[in-house]
């Protein structure tokens, strides 16, 4: 990585056209770290993802997005979606070298056929995305995100649409090859948050709160005793909001 | 092999039924000639069919080739630019509320009866659909593709380059087949406008001089024509969509 990961801060609220997103609220997510943002769906999570990756949605956002280097995000984020986002007229290796053709760089073809045997995809890298299973396509992204090698992760439940066994493996993988960074991942899955997260914040209507995990370094086993009753904790959380 | 026998099985069909009308209603030469004879013309005539039909498919690939380019261009610029779209899209439905039918005498006054008018005709009857089709499919581009683009640090002419255009060039390619099937007609229109070469000017000729089988003749090449040309843009299409 060119740069450390940043920690990152954020406070204030945010609304559309007057229509409140969320309402006050302030968080932070550590440096080099795996932050799950856990909450039901239409609570404003995608709408702090978008406001870090610096989308524009017309969104009112009063507040403040801090870096603890204070150099500015823009330019320092990877994003990875829950669809796997792949241009379906490229092939994989296409996909994964698309940032530096959008930026007009060189593509680094050797690094991304690396990226490619990381995610478990040598041999693949001429396939389109078609002709991949869903599993492998979000590999694929993976090997994209991993490929732009940003020091900040945003993840918007990338693995929500795969089956048990896919996203299991996804999980771990990402938690591997994305160590060191940071990472802020929207879920609305307790399971997943229970084994990803280095920290857990909890968002409702009510706003932020930070869970603290168990110690045990992640990904945590996902049929471990602390893990499932971490996830049971956060269900119940979930429930009462 | 598939596809032939269809289209062979079609062809017969219609000849069969054609003949039957001919026969049934007991319908004199000059008013509906029979296949046979309209056959058998074609073959006598083939060089004088030849000739005109080289002149009019000249015409319809240069419409073609022009009109595609410049909907191409069109629906750049129109994407491109929030400014020129808001000043150009009533003009591109005006355009469309003016038949060409009624523009080809002035095409006719300016550019003369040489080639041009007719390429001019065919261009104009198929500028819209291809733009249209065009400009849609860009707008219709899958936002989070254009925000991954954003992320990633792309400059807006890269994302249109790189994501939208590539993104669109199936929209592009349903309007190249429409056109494939309009622009011959945008060429006969010049044709009969004023022309001294050509299928509709040799379909005007046969007609006033009650020759109705080489009219007939010269309508089935001109049909011929027209689907050789939407069956080949459709290859061509695909070929590309693969590669």
């Amino acid at each position: 990585m060119e740069m450390s990961a940043p920690a990152l801060r954020i406070f204030g609220h945010a609304s559309i056209a007057g229509v409140p997103i969320f309402s006050s609220l302030s968080f932070e997510v550590p440096a080099g770290g795996w932050s799950c943002l856990l909450g039901p769906s239409g609570v404003g999570k995608s709408t702090i993802l978008r406001l870090l990756a610096g989308l524009d949605d017309g969104v009112d956002f009063k507040g403040e997005i801090a870096t603890s280097d204070g150099a500015p995000l823009h330019g320092r984020v990877a994003l990875m979606a829950q669809n796997d986002l792949l241009l379906p007229w490229l092939d994989a290796l296409g996909n994964v070298i698309l940032g530096a053709r959008l930026r007009g760089a060189a593509p680094d073809r050797d690094r991304a056929r690396e990226m490619l045997r990381l995610v478990g995809l040598t041999g693949h890298a001429g396939k389109k995305p078609a002709a991949l299973s869903g599993g492998q396509r979000q590999r694929v992204a993976l090997a994209r995100t991993l490929m732009e090698d940003r020091p900040v992760v945003l993840l918007d439940e990338p693995f929500s649409a795969l089956d048990a066994r896919s996203r299991g493996l996804m999980q771990d993988l990402s938690a591997e090859l994305l160590s060191d960074r940071t990472v802020l991942h929207i879920t609305h899955d307790a399971a997943e948050a229970a084994r990803l997260g280095d920290r857990v914040l909890l968002m409702t209507r009510a706003g932020i709160s930070a869970i603290t995990p168990p110690q045990s370094a992640t990904p945590r086993p996902y049929d471990a005793d602390a893990t499932l009753l971490f996830q049971g904790h956060l269900l119940r959380l979930l429930m009462a909001a | 092999m598939k596809r032939v026998s269809r289209i062979s099985v079609m062809a017969l069909s219609a000849l069969a039924v054609w003949q039957l009308v001919v026969t049934l209603g007991d319908l004199p030469a000059f008013i509906l000639p029979g296949p046979g004879r309209v056959f058998a013309t074609l073959w006598i005539s083939r060089e004088l069919i030849a000739e005109h039909a080289l002149v009019t498919t000249v015409e319809i690939l240069l419409g073609l080739t022009l009109g595609s380019a410049l909907g191409f261009a069109s629906g750049i610029v129109l994407v491109a630019s929030p400014a020129v779209r808001s000043v150009m899209r009533p003009m591109l439905v005006f355009s469309q509320a003016v038949p060409v039918f009624a523009l080809a005498p002035i095409l006719t006054l300016w550019l003369g009866y040489g080639l041009w008018p007719k390429v001019a005709t065919a261009l104009l009857i198929i500028y819209f659909p291809v733009t249209s089709a065009f400009f849609d499919a860009l707008m219709r581009t899958p936002r989070p593709w254009v925000e991954l683009a954003h992320v990633m640090g792309a400059r807006p002419s890269r994302i249109l380059w790189r994501v939208q255009v590539p993104a669109a060039l199936p929209g592009f390619a349903s309007g190249l087949r429409l056109a494939a099937v309009y622009a011959p007609i945008g060429a006969i229109i010049g044709e009969w406008v004023g022309a001294s070469q050509g299928l509709g000017y040799l379909m005007l000729m046969a007609n006033g001089r009650a020759k109705i089988d080489l009219m007939f003749a010269a309508l089935l090449v001109l049909a011929v024509l027209t689907l050789l040309l939407h069956a080949t843009i459709d290859a061509i299409c695909r070929w590309l969509w693969q590669s």
